[in-house]
């Protein structure tokens, strides 16, 4: 099953940066756009598994910080020519909280 | 309610400022057009490729009818502008209808001059001017017999081939003793007429034609010693003449042509001109490329986007012959402060000359092997100090060593297999696949496509001459000012200027006020503007923590694995055993997998994890250890030798020097790495002479070197000045970082940086101004004063800026059965 979890206030992620949500199956970038748009995405590269979470965000795209690659941060895809795409999670914001959507989560208790 | 804006005249010079004004505001105003051809836009340089047959019409139209009215242009084609009306401003056209403006462009272009000879408007007699003079040749073509072209122009040679080509046989008639005296010196004129006689081409020069010939139409050229040719056609390709009359009328103020300034504005501010028709700080153009400059600014202006303007361009010319390479550009003639580098081969039907002025290229004239001409053309305009590259100079970039620019040969002699991009892998074959795969016409493209030259760029020239070899005649490099990057049109320059100019003190003020393309612009132009900022506003500006690469937000080098690295500086070099303590109780701590001695003098701890980051700042802290910068566009290291205190080589205490230098320098933000060493003696110990600033003690004082680096392209440095004393040391080394720091773009190394500018340049500013030396050195301690504050230490104590360091959130993904 599919469960909305809250990750904490919008305010905790700087505009036009990132935070890293960790789990037991690899680390998501939650990324926020200077309009406060929340997108999130594994934190890994399709090229060589860069931290995206660390790349600089612009628009709707965040740049990898190790080669380049500029990633779309609603589709996951590679900007062209790259080409290369990474898992992407529904968010949600409601009352300044964002929400993230990943199937079968259970929180921990630490 | 939208204004209105009426353009007079249908050609390249009106229609590209129209493009223009729609790419920068498109919404901006009702656009009506009056021309007097009756179909759309067409690129008139390239009409003797239709007059040969090369082309047809349908290849040269730039833009066709459905583009005006997708684009909500009123196109009132056929129509001829009669008179302005500047009190009402409207407009009059032939049928004697009104239409209103609130700005109007003239765009009207120029006239060819046609001469009142006797006969001159005999039927058969034609200009070469627009597509209805080149369906008028083909109909004579068909009929063939005897061309007479007069003019030994450009135009004129264009026009004598294309007419050859359709069969006729073509008499060129010149006034002078030698062909494109505007643009070719006597030597290249000279071998032009030997090989287009070769081609078939007849020449009578110099001739002055009398009168032409005939009864109801043409017969023949009649010249001023008596002489008679017969004539089929008569083409005359004496020049142009800008086209006036309409702005005459209105009395705006014209000489030659309608005079306008540098915001291309007529007398009258509502009316502004571009094109052949207007006069510009004297100079009236009729090449394309000023064209579109002009274009560019004038839609700037019109979009009332203020800071354009136009100071007036370097211009080259191409003859468009097939099989004839033609080029030339700017000023050669020979002068008393010129020099001259010549190369003469009949053998090959080579020449190349260079003029030059201290040391930079002011003209360039080339026949036969005119494949140098835009890079050479690109540093005459960038006046470019050659000093360093005159020896190999005149054969071209390919000739300039290795790195940077591999040889011609080498790129046609390679075998696919071989790797051209060391740093991706990318071998030639890859490369020439996905330009022809993918239609790939430029670097940018090959970059994109197959990341080629895309890293450390020693690959460049290869690449280039690979695109060249590949493509052939197809291939070729616009001069232009480069943009900073796909965001914006400005270049690193006219950005950095602007910040000043206009006082923007943040990166959304500058993107703002130049019109950036992205909102948020990109990877390569933020850390690009905010170390702008930084420099430009010491103490005001705040740093744009979103806009630094991570290292620098971060105050660590992040690894492929995602890791850090931690180096704490060790001023000169020289360390305590409580601080290799400190560093070893680190790296027990935190379990820091790896540990390395680096170029620079320091420790590197390796594999640190982001959430332990501050944790081992504070550790390192408190034995005295401070953050060295190894991860920033900073200043790095100061790497010394033992000098005078132990070496029984040493002359200076190069230790104590290197220590204060690096006290005074650590900190600074810098447009790339900036990198300092001290040696005692000339045996050279510390590498000074592959740093960006070295100094190298001699018994009666400091040497000081300027824009060494290792790396890539190893650059040695150039000795700038010897100084007696060591507070001469230090305000010099204030002075050249400030200067590199205001001065350089961003990522520009001192090395290419000096190559760019020459180091005439910095002589002048930093030894033979004392007073702009020390007002530079001010600065540099001025911005320092907001530099100078541990980052390991600042973050670990704030709150809000270790949140980054560690995950929002925790979870654990329970794995389902299906």
């Amino acid at each position: 099953m599919t469960d909305w979890i809250d990750i904490g206030p919008l305010a905790d992620i700087p505009p036009l940066g990132a935070r890293v949500v960790r789990t037991d199956g690899g680390d998501i970038a939650v990324f926020r756009t200077n309009d406060d748009e929340v997108f999130a995405l594994d934190d890994k590269c399709p090229h060589r598994g860069g931290p995206l979470s660390q790349g600089i965000v612009h628009g709707k795209s965040v740049t990898c910080p190790l080669h380049n690659w500029v990633l779309e941060l609603g589709s996951g895809q590679a900007v062209a020519p790259d080409d290369g795409c990474v898992t992407t999670y529904a968010v949600r914001l409601e009352g300044g909280q964002v929400f993230l959507q990943i199937d079968g989560v259970r929180e921990d208790a630490a | 309610m939208k204004e209105k804006l009426v353009v007079i005249g249908n050609g390249m010079a009106g229609m590209r400022t129209v493009e223009e004004l729609l790419d920068v505001a498109p919404e901006d105003y009702d656009i009506t057009v009056f021309g007097a051809e009756p179909h759309g836009n067409y690129n008139r340089i390239l009409l003797s490729p239709v007059l040969s047959g090369e082309k047809s019409f349908k290849d040269i139209m730039i833009n066709d009818d459905s583009w005006y009215s997708d684009n909500s242009i009123n196109l009132r084609k056929g129509h001829d502008v009669t008179k302005i009306d500047r009190q009402r401003r409207v407009v009059i056209d032939s049928t004697g209808t009104e239409t209103p403006y609130d700005r109007l462009l003239l765009a009207t272009g120029s006239d060819p001059i046609v001469l009142p000879f006797p006969g001159h408007d005999l039927p058969g007699v034609v200009t070469f001017r627009d597509i209805h003079d080149v369906e008028r040749m083909h109909e004579a073509t068909e009929k063939g017999g005897h061309a007479v072209v007069i003019g030994g122009g450009l135009l004129g040679l264009e026009a004598a081939n294309g007419l050859m080509k359709k069969g006729m046989a073509v008499t060129v008639v010149h006034l002078m003793d030698t062909l494109m005296e505007r643009q070719l010196d006597d030597v290249a004129a000279e071998m032009l007429r030997q090989s287009l006689e070769a081609k078939g081409l007849e020449f009578k020069m110099p001739a002055e034609t009398a009168a032409i010939l005939g009864t109801d139409h043409v017969e023949g050229v009649r010249f001023r010693d008596g002489e008679q040719i017969p004539a089929d056609l008569v083409v005359m390709a004496v020049g142009i003449r800008p086209n006036t009359a309409l702005a005459q009328k209105a009395h705006l103020h014209c000489e030659r042509g309608v005079i306008v300034s540098d915001t291309l504005q007529t007398y009258d501010p509502r009316i502004y001109a571009v094109g052949e028709c207007v006069q510009h700080r004297g100079t009236a153009y009729g090449l394309v490329a000023p064209l579109f400059e002009q274009a560019k600014v004038a839609a700037r202006q019109l979009a009332q986007r203020g800071h354009a303007a136009y100071s007036g361009s370097v211009t080259s010319t191409k003859l468009k012959v097939t099989g004839i390479d033609v080029f030339s550009a700017g000023d050669f003639h020979d002068s008393e402060d010129t020099d001259a580098i010549v190369l003469r081969d009949p053998g090959r039907g080579v020449y190349k000359k260079l003029v030059l002025r201290d040391n930079r290229i002011v003209g360039a004239v080339m026949f036969g092997d005119a494949t140098d001409g835009s890079w050479f053309f690109q540093l005459l305009r960038d006046e470019t100090d050659v000093s360093e590259m005159r020896e190999q100079l005149l054969f071209g970039p390919s000739h300039l060593g290795d790195s940077g620019h591999g040889g011609h040969d080498a790129a046609t002699a390679m075998s696919d297999e071989q790797e051209v991009c060391g740093c991706n892998g990318v071998c030639k074959g890859d490369i020439t696949s996905a330009i022809v795969e993918k239609n790939l016409f430029t670097l940018e493209d090959v970059r994109a496509h197959t990341k080629a030259s895309s890293s450390c760029g020693s690959c460049t020239g290869l690449v280039e001459q690979i695109l060249a070899s590949t493509l052939g005649g197809d291939y070729s490099e616009a001069p232009a000012v480069k943009s900073m990057c796909a965001c914006t049109e400005h270049s690193h320059d006219e950005v950095r200027r602007t910040i000043l100019d206009q006082g923007l003190k943040s990166v959304g003020d500058v993107m703002a006020f130049l019109e950036w393309r992205e909102t948020d612009g990109c990877a390569k132009c933020r850390p690009a503007l905010n170390y702008y900022l930084i420099c430009a506003w010491p103490g005001e500006y705040t740093d744009d923590a979103q806009s630094r690469f991570i290292n620098e937000r971060v105050h660590a080098n992040i690894q492929k694995d995602g890791t850090y690295s931690v180096i704490p500086r060790m001023w000169g070099g020289v360390t305590t055993p409580n601080e290799l303590r400190a560093i070893a109780d680190v790296a027990d701590k935190f379990e820091i997998p790896a540990m390395k001695v680096t170029g620079g003098q320091r420790i590197d701890l390796l594999g640190v994890q982001k959430e332990d980051l501050p944790a081992v700042w504070k550790d390192l802290n408190q034995a005295g250890l401070v953050s060295g910068h190894a991860y920033g566009k900073a200043l790095r290291t100061v790497k010394t030798c033992v000098g005078s205190e132990w070496c029984r080589f040493g002359t200076q205490d190069s230790t104590a020097m290197g220590i204060a230098l690096e006290r005074m320098c650590w900190g600074s933000w810098t447009p790339h790495k900036f990198k300092i060493a001290v040696s005692g003696c000339p045996r050279n110990c510390a590498e000074a002479t592959i740093k960006d600033f070295g100094v190298v003690a001699v018994e009666s004082g400091w040497e000081l070197h300027v824009g060494g680096n290792g790396g890539v392209k190893v650059r040695a440095t150039d000795l700038l000045c010897k100084v007696t004393t060591d507070d001469e040391v230090m305000e010099y080394a204030a002075a050249f970082m400030q200067i590199y720091r205001e001065e350089a773009h961003y990522l520009e190394r001192t090395a290419p940086w000096i190559e760019r500018i020459g180091l005439a340049y910095i002589k002048k500013r930093l030894i033979e101004d004392a007073g702009g030396r020390a007002r530079l050195a001010e600065r540099f301690h001025y911005s320092q004063k907001f530099s100078q504050a541990d980052p390991w230490d600042e973050v670990r104590k704030d709150a809000d800026r270790q949140a980054e360091f560690v995950p929002i959130k925790t979870f654990s993904r329970e794995k389902e059965t299906v």
